[in-house]
């Protein structure tokens, strides 16, 4: 059922989630990555599978992209 | 990381930052008003996500880019050079606006937060109201599993983040827990919860789980 689509997503963990702390200590070398155009999800697929997953962490990376683009 | 293998920004903010008297003074003004704007900005993009506002909104700014000014400068050595420094620099302040909205939270919270707010969830979700109905099943057992799958603590922080809709952060500084600590707790209860699901025919496949 297509409404029950984003409870299955929020239910369905990664394996390869590497949770905030190992996440928040490599954002800085992640975003960096990711606004040189590089495979940041390729070398970092633990933080990848994190930042879909947790929201607080997924704000703190889109904030950073948008300060070092515009900042 | 030797000066030479870092780019030219970089190198520049780091002897700049490492000199002595009047230049050392002109970086950290120049670094501080980039905390500055930085922060203003941020708390400007997450102003529709918290009840934080006005006047009180650009204090949080500030002092996020003060409390980001100060550990950059307490942590400069620790900079190795693995993304550019001003990315590096950023991140404090990205974080410490992190961690300021999370704490001003609790200053003026939402007047609905007085009880578990299951009625809520379906929206939460995203799911159309018109199809409210047809999920009440699925609903009804995830709230089942919630009671009787997981352990208080686990229920407790659950029902915080996801039914009452309370930001992990705002959380945090409540229970006085590390962002990392709550994501796990709430990452294992998504497991039993899916787990729970899926034993009883509620969902098909296992999906990625471990």
């Amino acid at each position: 059922m297509r409404e029950l689509g984003r409870l299955e997503r929020f239910l369905r963990t990664d394996p390869r989630d590497v949770g905030c702390d190992e996440a928040i200590a490599v954002l800085h070398i992640y975003v960096d990555l990711v606004t040189a155009g590089e495979d940041a999800a390729g070398r970092y697929p633990g933080v990848a599978a994190h930042l879909l997953a947790c929201g607080p962490c997924s704000e703190d990376f889109t904030g950073l992209v948008q300060a070092v683009t515009n900042g | 990381m030797p000066a030479e293998d870092l780019d030219e920004e970089s190198s520049v903010w780091l002897r700049r930052l490492g000199a002595g008297g009047g230049e050392r003074q002109a970086a950290e003004r120049e670094l501080h008003a980039r905390l500055v704007r930085i922060a203003l900005a941020e708390v400007r993009r997450r102003s529709a996500s918290t009840p934080v506002a006005g006047p009180e909104l650009d204090d949080v700014a500030h002092q996020a880019a003060d409390d980001a000014m100060l550990a950059i400068l307490a942590k400069l050595g620790d900079f190795r050079g693995e993304s550019r420094f001003i990315t590096w620099v950023y991140r404090f302040v990205i974080l410490e606006v992190s961690s300021k909205l999370g704490r001003h939270y609790w200053r003026n919270p939402p007047v609905w937060l007085d009880a578990a707010q299951w009625e809520r969830l379906p929206d939460r979700l995203g799911i159309d109201p018109a199809r409210h109905a047809e999920v009440a099943g699925i609903l009804a057992e995830v709230r089942r599993a919630v009671d009787s799958e997981l352990t208080m603590h686990q229920r407790r922080l659950f029902v915080a983040i996801v039914v009452d809709g309370i930001p992990l952060d705002a959380l945090a500084a409540e229970l006085g827990l590390r962002r990392n600590a709550i994501y796990k707790v709430i990452f294992d209860a998504r497991r039993k919860i899916r787990r729970a699901l899926v034993a009883n025919g509620y969902l098909e496949e296992p999906g990625v789980e471990r």
